[in-house]
């Protein structure tokens, strides 16, 4: 019988959440690392039960751990992030430039292909992979020759957040920094460029529409049609039908369109998922209401999800890693809030109910449909 | 034999109890202890020392016979009880937070 593992990370450890497919029973497990904080964790789609970690703490930095059996036993694997050659440096935030410096993994994205193939987004940003199944890691320098010296923290860190591979072709990887923007790579990861056109940052940037300085916060995409991207911005929903040659705004509607993350529907690659924020001085929702908006057009007429949950009084962020989709019939979709709650709609985001309310704050959400 | 106490989150990722026993060769210095430590436990590289710099990462404490020790150079030898093994060497994450 088939059914998801919903892998949450949170301030204080990472908790697996496992349903068979009527995703109406849940068992929780965790916390694993219990006290670390868990910025991401993720599966490989080649092999399920290959799980990956990103485990840190002010205290002792950062760790990998890698799990074999689908998250019940964990071993720590390779730590050791050291960025090609001299480092160079970035823009700071008193207009200097600093140097980089390792500080975390914000991302762990596994390769489509290969399940000792995985790829971390760092902080301060770069792109590093794995080839032995995280034991050792090795930065992809071209990444920061885009400009780099260009690139300046944001009020999280400048931190490299967001992964896409593309499942048509191995060679191009999408990534998103904030606050750089988005790049595009089209030989494996040897030489990056900004995709940035069209991007508007007026309350940002000095030249709203700079190459790189954008404060992008989350890229999704369908693997159906892997050039059309879908991007929540600091500020704005935008769209790419070019693999990001050129971005347009859609977020129409919506009541706001600041927001964190941004999710895909599994079957329907014009359904798209947000969570507005009121601003980003006031990081909870418009009016106190949580609404999930959903798009069934790809963009610009929006529609609040809100059957189950809370409408009143309710003050919880959605960070950028907390959406996410299963692959079941009907789709699945799941979030996590900064309350500890996670939720979760069997439905396509018609209706919703928590899986668990009192977990730490939750920093990502990751879902595996399971055969 | 070097007795090394462990903070609770680097027993847990160690897998040892309170204490750790070392076998250190030639003198009982921050650094070699440290070494040895990592060489016997490599989960604990990276978490104690930077990995690049083997600096002591900010907030993390050398403590041992009533003493801190978190500001002495690697090759500062350890005292005498540490040596010998009549007291331990303990390795402190520091107080923060709120």
């Amino acid at each position: 019988m088939n059914g998801v593992r919903v892998l949450v990370g949170t301030r204080k450890g990472a908790f697996v959440l496992t349903s068979d497919a009527k995703r109406e029973r849940w068992d929780i497990s965790g916390p694993h690392f219990a006290g670390w904080e868990i910025y991401h964790l993720n599966g490989s789609p080649a092999a399920p039960n290959r799980l990956y970690a990103s485990q840190s703490t002010g205290w002792f930095g950062q760790l990998i751990q890698r799990s074999d059996d689908g998250g019940k036993t964990w071993e720590p694997v390779g730590n050791k992030f050291a960025y090609d050659g001299t480092p160079g440096t970035h823009q700071w935030y008193d207009g200097t430039q600093h140097p980089w410096e390792f500080k975390r993994v914000w991302r762990l994205e596994p390769s489509l292909t290969d399940p000792d193939t995985v790829y971390a987004g760092v902080e301060d940003a770069a792109l590093f992979r794995s080839t032995d199944g995280g034991q050792t890691w090795q930065e992809l320098p071209g990444l920061r020759a885009a400009k780099g010296h260009l690139w300046q923290p944001g009020a999280g860190g400048m931190c490299l957040h967001t992964i896409v591979l593309d499942p048509s072709d191995p060679k191009r990887i999408f990534a998103a920094i904030s606050a750089a923007g988005a790049f595009r790579t089209d030989d494996g990861g040897q030489t990056w460029r900004p995709i940035n056109h069209g991007l508007k940052s007026p309350y940002e940037l000095p030249d709203a529409s700079a190459e790189v300085g954008h404060c992008v916060h989350n890229i999704a995409m369908h693997p159906s049609r892997p050039g059309v991207l879908f991007m929540q911005k600091h500020w704005d929903v935008m769209r790419t039908d070019d693999a990001g040659e050129s971005w347009h705004e859609v977020s129409g509607n919506l009541p706001s369109d600041f927001g964190f993350p941004i999710a895909v529907h599994a079957h329907e690659p014009n359904t798209i998922y947000v969570v507005p924020i009121k601003s980003d001085s006031e990081h909870y929702p418009p009016e106190g209401k949580l609404r999930v908006y959903r798009s069934r057009t790809g963009g610009d007429e929006w529609e609040a999800l809100t059957k189950g949950l809370p409408q009143s009084d309710c003050y919880v962020n959605v960070l950028r890693s907390a959406l996410a989709v299963d692959s079941l019939d009907s789709c699945g979709v799941y979030f996590g809030t900064t309350g500890g709650q996670v939720y979760a709609s069997a439905d396509s985001g018609d209706s919703w109910r928590p899986i668990v309310r009192d977990l730490p704050a939750v920093l990502s959400v990751e879902v595996q449909t399971l055969p | 034999m070097i007795r090394v106490v462990l903070p609770h989150h680097l027993r847990t990722l160690a897998q040892v109890s309170k204490e750790v026993h070392l076998q250190v060769e030639g003198p009982t210095t921050l650094g070699s202890v440290l070494d040895t430590l990592e060489a016997q436990y490599p989960m604990l590289r990276g978490t104690i020392r930077d990995h690049l710099t083997q600096q002591r990462r900010p907030f993390i404490r050398f403590f041992a016979c009533g003493q801190d020790l978190s500001h002495q150079p690697s090759d500062a030898l350890l005292p005498d009880a540490v040596a010998m093994g009549t007291e331990p060497f303990r390795i402190v994450g520091a107080m923060a937070g709120g």
